[in-house]
Order: structure tokens, then C-alpha cells, then sequence
């Protein structure tokens, strides 16, 4: 029973005619994309080690070598905390923003205001981040001292704002506040290109139901936006979670975990705090800034991932 | 172009002398709105009520002097039609002859177009739709819309479509009557049968045709008192198209119904009344050339143009 089909094979084999002829184009392309394709991976690997080679010695060595003299955990752990936190700040205060600008670009605004606002958000990503750095430090720390004050007195009973207020304003509240700003346009730039792309039909059939304009955004482009909301955010979790220079011309640190945001002492993040220290660093001292970065890229390659998950999961859901 | 406005008006005629309800046409203005008011009124409080009340509710459209536009583009020219409760009213023509604009004005979707402008009057049982006090939301929960493709909400399930419309304006309805507005909803669609058992699961895995009695069973339930269909059938297979018509049927009991269709069968199988559109030449605004009932459109037809479209001879 089997002969037949094998010896048509064989037959067919013999011929050589199995491979269709492929063209030198598409040769040369599926050949560049998978090198492409190869190389970043590559790229990242040698990123990785690079990073484990070098925070080798400081994770070998002993507590009192390191940093501070209590051992590689104690030396990272807070500026972890800080990164974190002054990531997270930045996430609460940026994502509901981003969200209602974008849906004021694609619902609510006459369209050439719309057309004009997109722009200048846009705009706001080109902007280096030691300008918003040194925005911060000039004009916003001074500025939210009054609001930081008013924060103490009114809401002193949350830990986040235990006080005592910080006199020159370089605070994390500050540094959360300029962070949101750096990240409001990405977030804002791809959520506004998704909620665009709501099928018409779906919004017009919410309309034609008698919903009005918030209902129909409440059933159609925010369900629609959702994954899009969530990778944006963490696109821009990922930049807040890596900035340096305006943490680090901003913050005054001094290295403690408290979720006090506008007291005079702060944690630092991993990001400043190597930017900071590093120049004047060697030996083992140096291994253990890096042995922070590997840190920090392990947390942004955790908060991708979950990223990757909840979309996942949201697809499914949709679907 | 004379002559069809005239028949128009004199069919207009003789169906108010068949029309039950006698209903005499209100357009004095002012002192109307207060009568309106109150019925606006009642059918806000319809949905939680039994469905003894639904019949009750299919109302006259009388349009007059109508005129639609997007930006300086006069899309659709003066149209005066009185459309029937309890009739399937069908409007037919070539495409970009307006119909569809003209179907969308009745439940004031026209003016969500960017540029889209109307003149004229549509009134509804007395009440002009296009008065300055009226809410275009209040407008489209009375008068419900079936669009060209089946739209459910990709992201709810199957008892969460139907019960959306109900759900609006901050309404609250108890759940035992949600399901039991979910069950009538369904089966006035033909589809309780079919989806009964998988309620909770997306509306977006049913077939198309499953898709369309979805999206009816949407706008029926919260009984507006007139149903537009856009082309409903357009992207449904002949038996799924069948189901619609069956269904158009048994829905004109309750409701008044305008469908916009490409298809002449359709047209002749479906409806009780025919309207055909359309324009002299090409960016001239579309007209409502001739309207008739369906019989008299498909066998008799007074106009020319309408002769040699509904027999396939254009132009």
C-alpha cells in the first residue's frame, strides 16, 4: 500500500524537480531579514553577558567591599526602589492624561485644533531630556513647592506625603511629575493612532443605539484602545524606568526607601545614580554600578514581558 | 421632474385615508412640542413594560422639503414623503443617489459626517427631529438603525449586544428583566433558538447572517418606534438574506421600517412601499424621483427613469 506514493517520490526526487526556482530579489531580501532578524538577538545576548561578566566580581565579592559595606542587595535595593517608584509616579500621572488628550485629538477637537495638537505632542517627544531636566530644576521644583506644601498640610497622613516638605523642591513628586511629561507624548501618540482606527461602523452603531459620545467611546474605542493602552504605557514605563540626566540634575539622593515624595531625602534610581557616581568609580566599585544595570535591565525586560501577557490575554478576551 | 412630486403627493394622499390611526398631520409648530414631550416621555419607560405595549408604538414620518448636503456638496434635493407606520418602505436607486444619506438623516446620523448639513423638516409622530430643543441622542433611541454590515461589539458578548442599547443614559433596568428583554429581543430576531445556549460568548463569532439578527435584536430592543436598515443584506449570503426578509416581516407589526437596497428582489419581495432615487446626472443632488407601492413601482411605474431601473435598462 505504501509502495506507490514512495516510489513517486523517489521518482519525483530523481527528477529534481521539488525546489521551485527562487528568484536573486527575494534571496536577497529573506537573507537581509534574517540577518536583521539574528542580529538583534545577537545584540541583546551580547548585552546580557556583558552586563553578567562585568557584576560578576561585585556579586562574588564580600558584603564590606561593596559600595556602602553592607553587601550588593543593600547597595541596589533602594535605588531599584527608586527607579520603580519614580517610574511609577510618572505611569499614574502620565497614562490618564495621555489618554484623554488622545481622545480629545481623535473625538472631541474640531479637526484643525486636532491636526495642530498632535503636532506639538509630537513635538514634545524631540525634546532632550536634559531640557525637561533642567526644567524641572529651574522652574517646576520651585513652582510645586507651594502645591507640595498645600500636600503636607492637607494630606500629611498618607505616607506619600508625610513631609517634611523639601525647601529647594527637588523632590521624587517632582521628578515623577517631569518624568509623566516625557513620556505623555509617546503614550499619547500611540494611543491617539489606535483610537483613530476605531471601525466606524462600531462607533456609528453605538451612536445609532442613542449612546452618546462618552458612551460610544465607553463601548467601542476604549475596548478597541485597550491593548494599545497597555503597550504604550509600557513603552513609556520602559523610558521612565531607563532616564537619567533629568533624574539625576534633579533629584537630591541620599539613598534611603521611603515613599515619602516630598521630603528633602530621596532615593536616587539605578539610571542616575550611575550616571552620577561612575566618573569617579574603579575597581570593584565599578562592578557594582554595573551589577545595578543588570538590575535594571532585568526589570525592564520583566515589565515587557507582562506587557506581552496582558495583551495576550487581552486579544483572547476580544476575540 | 414635476410630474413625479406630484404623484407623490397624491399617493401621500390616498394612503392617510387608509391609515388607522388617522393621525392628522401636525406641523403648526410651537404648541406641539409639549404634546411631543410627553411621548417622548412614555417611551423612555416603554422598555421596562410589558411587550403588550410594543405595537402601539410604530410611528408616521413625514418629511418635508428635505434637503442634505456635506460641506458645499448638495447631496440630496428637496424631498417631501410621508412614510407609513407598520409599512416596509423601501428605497431604491443607483449608488451615490442619496438614499443612503437620506435614510442616515432620519435618525440624524447625517450631521456626524464631517461637513454634513441638513435643511427641511422630519417629523415624527408631530415632533420635528430637527427642532432646535430636540437631543439627536433622544432622536436615535427612537428611531433605531440595522447598518450595511453586520456590526456587533466585538469586545461583549451576545447578551451584552442586545441589552447595550438598554443600558444607556445611565438607565438601570434588574436583571430578570434584562433577560427577559435578551429573550424577546432574541426571538423577535429568529436567533434565541440558535444562541440561547452560548449568551455569554462573543457576539463576533457568530456567522454573518447570525451577525445581522444580532445586531436587530440590538436595535429591538430597546424599541424604538421606527427601524432603518442600511442595506442589510449587502454582505449576507441568499439563505442569510431570506432569514432578513422573513424577519422584516414579522418586525413591520411593531415598527415602522425604511430599507435602502441594491437588490430589486429585495425590494419586491420585502416591502409594501417603494421610493426610488435618483439624480439627472452626476454631481447634481439626488431626488426622490417616484413613490408608490411596491406593486405599482415594479409593474406600472409613472416615470421613465424608475421604469428602466427597476427593469435593468440604466440611463
Amino acid at each position: 500500500m505504501s509502495t506507490t506514493p514512495t516510489t513517486s517520490t523517489d521518482a519525483a526526487l530523481t527528477a529534481g524537480v521539488p525546489t521551485p526556482p527562487r528568484r536573486p530579489g527575494d534571496r536577497i531580501f529573506s537573507g537581509a531579514a534574517t540577518a536583521a532578524g539574528i542580529g538583534i538577538l545577537v545584540l541583546l545576548a551580547g548585552v546580557a553577558i556583558f552586563l553578567l561578566q562585568e557584576a560578576w566580581p561585585a556579586i562574588k565579592a564580600a558584603p564590606e567591599d561593596i559600595p556602602g559595606g553592607t553587601g550588593l542587595v543593600d547597595f541596589i535595593a533602594p535605588l531599584a526602589f527608586g527607579t520603580v517608584l519614580g517610574a511609577v509616579i510618572a505611569i499614574v500621572l502620565a497614562v490618564p492624561m495621555a489618554v484623554a488628550v488622545a481622545l480629545f485629538i481623535t473625538d472631541y477637537a474640531p479637526r484643525r485644533i486636532a491636526n495642530t495638537l498632535s503636532y506639538v505632542i509630537d513635538l514634545l517627544a524631540a525634546v532632550p531630556s536634559i531640557v525637561y531636566g533642567l526644567w524641572g530644576i529651574a522652574v517646576l521644583g520651585p513652582a510645586a513647592l507651594g502645591i507640595q506644601t498645600w500636600l503636607a498640610d492637607h494630606l500629611g497622613f498618607l505616607p506619600f506625603f508625610a513631609g517634611p516638605v523639601s525647601t529647594t523642591g527637588r523632590t521624587m513628586l517632582v521628578v515623577g511629575v517631569v518624568l509623566a511629561v516625557m513620556i505623555l507624548p509617546i503614550i499619547t501618540a500611540v494611543t491617539r493612532e489606535v483610537f483613530a482606527r476605531t471601525p466606524r461602523i462600531h462607533r456609528e452603531g453605538a451612536l445609532a443605539l442613542g449612546a452618546t459620545r462618552w458612551e460610544m467611546i465607553r463601548m467601542t474605542v476604549l475596548p478597541f484602545g485597550r491593548s494599545a493602552v497597555i503597550s504604550a504605557s509600557m513603552l513609556g514605563l520602559g523610558r521612565a524606568l531607563g532616564e537619567t540626566m533629568a533624574v539625576a540634575i534633579i533629584l537630591s539622593v541620599s539613598g534611603v526607601v521611603t515613599f515619602n515624595l516630598i521630603s528633602s531625602t530621596n532615593p536616587s534610581t539605578i539610571a542616575a545614580n550611575i550616571a552620577l557616581d561612575f566618573p569617579e568609580s574603579s575597581g570593584l566599585d565599578v562592578n557594582a554600578l554595573i551589577a545595578s544595570g543588570l538590575a535594571l535591565f532585568a526589570i525592564t525586560l520583566v515589565v515587557n514581558m507582562a506587557a506581552r501577557a496582558v495583551i495576550t490575554r487581552n486579544e483572547d478576551a476580544s476575540r | 421632474m414635476a410630474e413625479p412630486t406630484e404623484r407623490s403627493q397624491e399617493y401621500m394622499d390616498s394612503t392617510e385615508k387608509l391609515d388607522r390611526g388617522a393621525t392628522a398631520p401636525t406641523k403648526e409648530g410651537p404648541d406641539v412640542t409639549d404634546s411631543v414631550a410627553t411621548s417622548v416621555d412614555v417611551q423612555t419607560v416603554l422598555p421596562h413594560e410589558g411587550r403588550e405595549s410594543v405595537a402601539t408604538v410604530a410611528k408616521r414620518i413625514e418629511i418635508t422639503d428635505l434637503n442634505l448636503y456635506y460641506g458645499s456638496f448638495h447631496a440630496v434635493k428637496s424631498v417631501n414623503m410621508t412614510i407609513q407606520p407598520n409599512k416596509v418602505t423601501a428605497l431604491i436607486g443607483s449608488s451615490g443617489c442619496g438614499k443612503s444619506t437620506f435614510l442616515r438623516s432620519l435618525n440624524r446620523m447625517h450631521e456626524l459626517v464631517p461637513g454634513g448639513r441638513v435643511d427641511g423638516a422630519v417629523i415624527i409622530d408631530g415632533q420635528d427631529i430637527y427642532a432646535s430643543n430636540v437631543d439627536p441622542v433622544a432622536v436615535r433611541r427612537q428611531v433605531g438603525m440595522v447598518f450595511q454590515s453586520p456590526n456587533p461589539f466585538p469586545t461583549m458578548s451576545i447578551y451584552e449586544n442586545v441589552v447595550a442599547g438598554l443600558l444607556l443614559n445611565s438607565r438601570k433596568t434588574k436583571k430578570p428583566a434584562l433577560d427577559e428583554i435578551v429573550e424577546r429581543s432574541l426571538r423577535g430576531a429568529n436567533l434565541w433558538n440558535e444562541v440561547k445556549d452560548r449568551l455569554d460568548r462573543p457576539g463576533g463569532g457568530l456567522s454573518g447572517g447570525q451577525q445581522q439578527r444580532l445586531c436587530i435584536a440590538r436595535a429591538t430592543a430597546v424599541e424604538p418606534e421606527v427601524l432603518l436598515m442600511d442595506e442589510p443584506c449587502s454582505a449576507l449570503d441568499p439563505v442569510a438574506t431570506l432569514a432578513i426578509e422573513d424577519l422584516i416581516q414579522q418586525l413591520k407589526a411593531n415598527y415602522t421600517i425604511v430599507i435602502v437596497t441594491h437588490n430589486m428582489q429585495q425590494a419586491s419581495r420585502a416591502s409594501d412601499v417603494t421610493g426610488f432615487f435618483n439624480l439627472e446626472q452626476s454631481g447634481t443632488p439626488g431626488q426622490l424621483v417616484e413613490l408608490d407601492t411596491t406593486e405599482t413601482i415594479f409593474s406600472n411605474p409613472a416615470n421613465k427613469a424608475t421604469e428602466d431601473y427597476v427593469t435593468g435598462r440604466f440611463g
